[in-house]
């Protein structure tokens, strides 16, 4: 199969590009737990990762992944907006096609950025994060998880809890899970829920212990604090009391599902310790996953071999 | 012949349409001096400027009630000279440019200063529109004597609306002195705020923050209820919902004194277009649903709404290639609004001509109460003539305006402003 050029969002992915990079990530997950666990798929590759907002471990995980395949990585973060510095997206990716790296992995705080990057660049473009838009890896991740887990995507029940608005995750564990059949629900205070949602074929609830043990994967959203502070809802307590995943609640959960978290977690806020760290906590496993999936990624836009 | 010598133009067998009088028959226009001399069949002057609008429409020049010049304050984005010759490019021979300026036309100084620099530039008329408030900052009403006197032909804040109801109660109040009309730019900004595209299911998928349609209607709710209140003109600019509509509607049913616009962005577009992120589409308020876009159509077609304007809205390349939150609300219009027109009013929504030149020139020049937007003997000649059907690249390199924020670049656009005469001159022929 020929990969587009870049890895923008799930949006634009078909079912059978969604199975290549979670089958390509299996084959990589074996290689991890290997002694020396490297191989020179892209050995002569250099990879830039663009950071324009923080996140220590998207960008860790990445590295990891590309340095796993023998590719050099540049890693490189700013946090100020373009137009702080007095320079465009569009300078940005002129520069960066100066330099005449392979490949980019960018995360930027507005939506759309990585897509205005690929259009001006000739290296492959990999989206680590845009804005309230995509994280592409991160559901491709959760998605092999999943699979891991279950054996199979379709017809799984799925429910994202949490602020949904402002999510990426979210939104890509939506587009990505509803085109391998699986049924996927939201549930969060109204104020955190994007209009009009139920168009992507989403059901939307309200209220969690109603629904919480019909689901085989409960997967909670970082809740931001500043969220609170711009009124979207009364304050931690209410939340945690509504929307947590405390022991008390997840006891409600069926027998063989599973708790999901991007991380990073705000224990005891949506997620309690003891469930973070519990039996059904596969978030550690997702951690690692990251890596895998990270690898196959890159390895199938680099156009990496193995030998 | 006459004694002193008028220069006169004679406009041979186009289609002359007269929304006032609803005229719309083959005849030839004579121009003596600045006023419209004759109006008949096979005229035949001697001496006179021969101009063959065969298979063209005459009409009378089109009047633009809302575009931005950023004169004073933003010369790298667009003056006043580069704004006129945009628009008589575009077929306007009269803009009322808003007060949005640094520093804004809320006082004479500002506004003699526009009306010299538009006498210097000698190209079309620009009207200044006056500021409501004072630096439009929403809180006491300006010198509305003091502006209308130095020449200002309304009063907006644009670019905010009136927040607060009792300021904006004042100011129509206090606009019924001078029988000014009040344009409010409606959007409540408590819900607008940190919005970059319509509220929506395509907002929800792009992960961008969204404008929600009730910012708008909720104002304009309140306006026609202050307007009836108060008994002020009222007009409303570039409305973009169904609701809107729904709402102008019956207010008109009812008597209340108000008109409305649209640009045609709002009736070329939804909001499917954000998918690409380009920078360009982004205006305020966004651009809307398919349902809204039906709803504008709708509203054009049964009157609810009076004129069509451009909000042209010049940035520089730079504003513009930030990312798509970051980049500024706008695109420039003055240049493609007779082709839009053309493409989806008269081509695909079936609008007669009659319908389209009354919103681009009789109804504006109503809400201006200027003698303009009529083609009748011993009137004005502020004359367009279009050309329907030529097709032609909007290219970067032949944008008059200084600014090349339009999602048109490169785009082929039906239609065009063959010749523009103002004021009895003719001050553009297309290609020369």
């Amino acid at each position: 199969m020929y990969p587009k050029k870049d890895l923008l969002g799930i949006e634009e992915l078909n079912s059978k590009e969604i199975q290549n990079y979670l089958d390509t990530a299996e084959k990589f997950l074996e290689i991890l737990d290997r002694p020396i666990p490297i191989i020179p798929a892209l050995r002569g590759k250099t990879i830039l990762t663009l950071f324009f907002e923080p996140s220590t471990r998207t960008q860790i995980s990445f590295s990891v992944a590309a340095k796993r395949l023998s590719a050099d990585v540049i890693n490189f973060s700013a946090s100020t907006s373009s137009v702080k510095k007095g320079e465009t997206l569009l300078d940005t990716a002129k520069n960066i096609e100066a330099m005449k790296v392979d490949g980019v992995v960018v995360r930027h705080f507005a939506s759309g950025a990585p897509k205005i990057l690929a259009e001006n660049l000739n290296a492959f473009v990999i989206n680590a994060g845009d804005g309230t838009h995509e994280h592409p890896t991160q559901a491709l991740l959760d998605m092999m998880t999943m699979r891991q887990h279950f054996g199979y995507l379709k017809n799984l029940n799925v429910l994202i809890v949490g602020d949904i608005l402002h999510s990426r995750v979210a939104r890509s564990n939506i587009f990505g899970l509803k085109t391998m059949g699986a049924n996927v629900a939201v549930c969060a205070p109204p104020t955190l829920i994007p209009i009009d949602i139920e168009k992507l074929n989403v059901e939307v609830f309200y209220n969690l212990d109603e629904i919480i043990g019909d689901f085989d994967v409960v997967m909670a959203l970082r809740i931001q604090l500043e969220r609170q502070e711009a009124g979207l809802f009364p304050s931690v307590r209410e939340y945690r009391n509504l929307y947590g995943l405390t022991v008390e609640r997840v006891k409600r959960m069926k027998p063989k599902s599973i708790i999901m978290h991007p991380g990073p977690t705000n224990r005891g806020l949506e997620i309690d310790p003891e469930v973070a760290d519990g039996p059904k906590s596969v978030i550690l496993k997702q951690v690692k996953n990251g890596v895998a999936m990270r690898m196959g990624i890159l390895f199938i836009h680099a156009g990496g071999k193995i030998e | 012949m006459q004694g002193e010598r008028l220069s006169s133009i004679l406009i041979k067998n186009g289609r002359v349409i007269d929304p006032k009088t609803r005229f719309d028959r083959i005849a030839d226009i004579l121009i003596e001096g600045n006023k419209i001399q004759k109006i008949e069949r096979n005229l035949k002057v001697e001496g006179a400027k021969i101009i063959d609008a065969s298979g063209m429409i005459v009409s009378p020049g089109f009047i633009d009630l809302h575009c931005h010049l950023r004169d004073p304050g933003r010369p790298d984005e667009e003056t006043i000279e580069s704004g006129a010759k945009a628009a008589i490019a575009g077929g306007f021979t009269t803009i009322c440019c808003m007060p949005n300026t640094e520093p804004p036309i809320d006082n004479e100084g500002i506004v003699n200063y526009i009306i010299k620099e538009a006498q210097r530039v000698n190209l079309c008329r620009v009207y200044p529109i006056g500021t409501i408030t004072k630096k439009r900052e929403g809180k006491e009403i300006s010198e509305f004597g003091e502006l209308i006197k130095a020449g200002v032909k309304g009063f907006s804040d644009d670019g905010n609306t009136v927040g607060d109801a009792r300021v904006l109660r004042y100011a129509m109040e206090y606009s019924k002195i001078f029988n000014a009309t009040i344009f409010e730019h409606p959007l409540d900004e408590s819900l607008s705020k940190g919005g970059v595209m319509n509220e929506g299911e395509i907002s929800t998928r792009l992960g961008l923050p969204g404008s929600p349609t009730i910012a708008e209607e909720l104002i304009v709710a309140r306006d026609l209820m202050l307007s009836k209140f108060t008994g002020a003109k009222l007009h409303l600019c570039h409305i973009s919902t169904r609701g809107s509509v729904e709402l102008i509607r019956r207010a008109k049913k009812e008597g209340i004194d108000v008109t409305c616009e649209t640009c045609p962005h709002y009736f070329f577009f939804n909001d499917r277009v954000l998918e690409t992120y380009n920078t360009n589409y982004k205006v305020n308020p966004p651009i809307r649903s398919e349902i809204d876009r039906r709803a504008i159509i709708e509203g054009l077609r049964d009157g609810t709404i009076d004129c069509i304007s451009t909000d042209h809205a010049p940035h520089t390349q730079a504003e513009k290639e930030l990312e798509f939150i970051s980049a500024p609300f706008g695109m420039i219009g003055l240049e493609t609004a007779l082709s839009l027109v053309i493409m989806q009013l008269i081509n695909v929504e079936k609008f007669t001509w009659l319908e389209v030149i009354d919103k681009l020139t009789y109804k504006p020049a109503q809400v201006l109460k200027e003698k303009l937007g009529v083609l009748k003997e011993g009137a004005i000649a502020d004359i367009t003539i279009i050309n329907p059907n030529i097709k032609w690249q909007y290219k970067p390199e032949n944008i008059k305006s200084k600014s090349k924020n339009s999602p048109f670049l490169n785009k082929e656009l039906i239609g065009r402003a063959e010749y523009v005469i103002v004021n009895g001159e003719i001050k553009y022929q297309a290609g020369v």
